[in-house]
């Protein structure tokens, strides 16, 4: 009676001690059944397995039982070192076991008749028993395959091996190879079967990048995040997963503003940013980007922390700039209140870049978050990868309630959108934009505030200059037009005024037509002349 | 090998009679059950059953499966020569 109440119950779900792969398992990987990991060469699987049982070994007290076919041993504690596993001093703690099936080169086998898997499975249960284990992982399975010339006897022996672990009342994890990161499961056609759920990680060439994803692609009986996350091995930390929709989902929102370091500024964002919005400045090298970053990180309140990325220019020549705006960042650095994270976006990943950031947020706890430029760390990934990580940042910075201000620059100089902009629009709550203005043999300077999310804004575009105290604000562009496109024209008093009555008379006709008095919104017209 | 399964029985036949014609009786043979003594197993790195390894002489040499190939056993015991073929002689 009590097996039949077992078997009636739900699947329960074994928190694997990843919590950003449990976000996406929906609670972790179901608990006494075998889940296959399969994956391309070099995609993390024997991570995921060992991370697997470390993660039971620190967090939660459960033991664990590493079956190799493929490493030996001796190599695997080697290699997870990097990851700041003690797997020697697990084994001396009899909280870890290793069956070390790899194959051994100096045995030379030969086969005379039928055999069967039975050792193996001998020392799987011995080796479960001996520590008490409640989690296995079996790397891989696709190596026995290639122990053994009969494919069939292999075959029968992991139904019996995966049967086993069950029966011991564990969880396992069992990785296989794949040849291709898009094409069948795994090279042996069975291996799928031999497991109760299935789950891929690859690590895709893409526009001469690789890119790490993880996907859960079936799981019996319970639910899970469907599609694949990108995740990305770090040494601290082993695979870490970026399911970006839970982080959507927390994301909270307040009527807080924060100065953007620039009172005209503020007064155009309808009194500053919001406290835990992100804005992006686009604009053309030159314009003030960066110096609308040196503003931003410089007007953070008392005792607030700011965290500068910068990726376009080093050091010495930032902090150099920045004096000659009247911003000393290395007076900030001393006082503790600004950390500045200087590098080529190409020593890493745009994975690896997110969750680095993520983790030196975590630590440093800044208030405020600049990045300059988003355009450098475009290059560095795919399309959808740069998507990825500017949604993965903004949530997390949201999430963490901090004040971001990205930055992005254009291709051309005079007027057009960059690709990051067309591409990240729709993540950022602002965006600011900086062109050069091309009037009468001069080079000037125009900012204007094309969205904010939730507020009221100044739409016009200002006239603003740079000097040894940072940007000014002046008054909109007047007689100008079409500068966002570019190509500014400038348009004569005369011009003006027929673009204006030509605009009167057309409300005028509209008015007629709608049958209501014209002259009030003639008149309504007449005050909206520029003087 | 692994119970007393009709495979292991059969292994052990197999194999006293092979040692019987072959070396006239002049061997020793143990036999373990890994059910009984996984540690067993686990300490001579087995996975297959039945596992026949020969410790003496040198060379180390193992045999899996249920014995029944005669020639493939005496081969991968090197307990018998192999006639190499005549080497093609240079014109």
């Amino acid at each position: 009676m009590l097996e039949l109440d077992d078997d009636d119950a739900a699947v329960e779900k074994l928190p694997t001690g990843m919590p950003s792969f449990d976000i996406i398992a929906k609670g972790g990987l179901p608990k006494n059944r075998t889940t296959l990991v399969s994956g391309t060469a070099g995609s993390g699987k024997t991570v995921f397995a060992m991370q697997f049982l470390a993660a039971g070994i620190r967090d939660s007290g459960e033991r664990g039982v590493f079956v190799t076919f493929e490493e030996s041993a001796r190599d695997i504690r080697k290699n997870m070192r990097s990851f700041g596993w003690d797997l020697a001093q697990w084994e001396r703690d009899g909280l870890l076991a290793f069956v070390d099936a790899s194959p051994d080169p100096h045995i030379e086998t030969v086969v005379s008749g039928s055999f069967d898997l039975g050792a193996l499975l001998a020392r799987v249960e011995y080796a479960v028993k001996k520590v008490g284990a409640t989690r296995v992982a079996v790397d891989s399975i696709g190596a026995i395959f290639s122990q053994f010339a009969d494919q069939s006897v292999v075959r029968r022996e992991l139904f019996r091996i995966a049967a086993g672990l069950k029966e011991l009342g564990t969880t396992a994890v069992l990785t296989a190879e794949r040849v291709d990161d898009y094409g069948p499961i795994a090279r042996f056609g069975v291996e799928e079967f031999i497991a109760d759920n299935v789950m891929i990680l690859r690590n895709a060439l893409g526009d001469e990048t690789r890119r790490r994803t993880l996907e859960i692609v079936k799981f019996r009986g319970t639910d899970h995040q469907k599609g694949e996350f990108p995740f990305t091995i770090a040494t601290d930390g082993g695979v870490v997963a970026i399911p970006l929709s839970a982080m959507q989902l927390s994301q909270k929102s307040s009527n807080v503003r924060v100065s953007s370091g620039n009172k005209e500024l503020d007064a155009m964002c309808g009194g500053g940013f919001f406290q835990d919005s992100v804005t992006l400045i686009s604009g053309a090298t030159g314009t003030g980007k960066t110096l609308s970053v040196a503003q931003f990180l410089n007007g953070a309140g008392e005792g607030e922390r700011c965290l500068l990325l910068a990726f376009e220019e080093s050091r010495e020549q930032l902090f150099r700039n920045a004096i000659g705006w009247g911003v000393d960042f290395e007076q900030l650095e001393r006082d503790g209140r600004l950390k500045v994270v200087c590098d080529y976006p190409d020593i890493a990943g745009l994975e690896d870049w997110l969750v680095n950031i993520q983790a030196i947020i975590r630590e440093f706890k800044p208030k405020r978050v600049a990045l300059d430029s988003l355009s450098a760390l475009e290059r560095i990934g795919t399309v959808k990868a740069f998507r990825e990580f500017v949604l993965g940042m903004t949530s997390f910075i949201k999430h963490q309630e901090i004040t971001g201000l990205f930055t992005a620059t254009t291709a051309s100089l005079m007027g057009g959108t960059s690709i990051t902009e067309t591409h990240i629009s729709t993540l950022t709550d602002s965006i600011i934009l900086l062109r050069y203005v091309e009037m009468f043999g001069e080079m000037k300077r125009g900012l204007t505030v094309l969205k904010m999310r939730g507020s009221i804004h100044d739409k016009g575009i200002r006239e603003f200059e740079i000097d040894g105290t940072g940007m000014h604000l002046g008054g909109r562009f007047k007689n100008v037009s079409g500068i966002l496109s570019g190509h500014p024209v400038h348009l004569s008093p005369a011009d003006l005024e027929r673009a204006w009555s030509e605009f009167d008379t057309q409300m005028g006709r509209r008015e007629t037509a709608a049958s209501a008095p014209g002259s009030e919104r003639r008149t309504g017209g007449e005050r909206r002349r520029p003087t | 090998m692994a119970g007393s399964s009709p495979r292991a029985t059969a292994a052990v036949e197999n194999l006293r009679r092979i040692c019987e014609q072959e070396l006239h009786g002049q061997y020793e043979l143990e036999v373990i059950d890994v059910m009984l003594h996984p540690e067993l197993a686990e300490q001579e790195k087995v996975l297959a059953t039945p596992t026949l390894i020969k410790q003496l002489p040198p060379p180390l040499r193992r045999v899996i499966g249920d014995l029944s190939d005669s020639e493939q056993v005496l081969l991968g015991l090197e307990l018998r020569q192999v006639i190499q073929p005549p080497l093609p002689t240079e014109n």
